[in-house]
């Protein structure tokens, strides 16, 4: 499954666990404060809602294609983000451990690369910009 | 003239100061809707760094825009 929320995600469950499993990977990307040298005071997230959902959907159907997964989750967070907040949550259980890690970098890189989702930092100073836009 | 819905996101919708609107356009296509758009309101992103959107599905810049369609342009994204 693949979710969007304005809800904090430190505060949402982790997704129940079968018995089926041996590993279970959890990678969680934050905000950090610091970005190409700049020190970052808050990020913001927008999405594309419909299609995001749909995109992201795709992408966690595919890393349950490629690879012998019991079960996978992802959730993005939307809106304003301090530092140390959790903007991506990747949950991926499986019987074992290197199916676990490689699925879960695969819904993360993927969703990056194609889930429309646009990310703006906002620095310290005022400044702020869309991340991979104004260097296109 | 088709009549086109445009959604506008995050830089575009900044550079548009809009997230919607509807248009009538003699563009035949989102590269040539984009073009006609650009040259209106001034967008930065040039066409080859944009993926586009018809009603909620990823689509090619050359498919013919019919109307009632709606179109969002997809600058280039960065989730996670």
């Amino acid at each position: 499954m693949f979710y969007l929320t304005e809800d904090p995600i430190e505060g949402l469950p982790n997704p129940p666990i079968a018995f089926t499993v041996g590993a279970i990977v959890v990678f969680e990307g934050t905000v950090r404060n610091v970005n190409d040298g700049q020190q970052v005071e808050a990020l913001e997230y927008e999405a594309m809602e419909s299609l995001a959902k749909k995109e992201g959907e795709k992408v966690v159907s595919e890393a349950f294609e490629k690879f012998p997964i019991v079960g996978a989750e992802c959730t993005h967070r939307m809106g304003l983000l301090q530092i140390g907040e959790i903007a991506i949550r990747v949950v991926v259980a499986a019987e074992h451990r290197n199916e676990a890690f490689q699925a879960c970098q695969y819904i993360v890189d993927e969703v990056k690369s194609r889930v429309p989702i646009w990310k703006k930092e906002h620095y310290s100073g005022g400044a702020s910009e869309w991340i991979n836009s104004n260097r296109a | 003239m088709p009549s086109i819905t445009v959604q506008y996101f995050a830089i575009l919708r900044e550079q548009r100061g809009v997230s919607e609107e509807s248009l009538d356009t003699r563009a035949q296509t989102p590269a040539g809707l984009y073009g006609e758009l650009s040259a209106r309101h001034g967008f930065s992103m040039p066409l080859a760094s944009l993926r586009v959107a018809i009603n909620d599905e990823f689509a090619s810049m050359d498919q013919a825009l019919e109307d009632g369609d709606s179109v969002a342009f997809i600058a280039p994204v960065a989730g996670g």
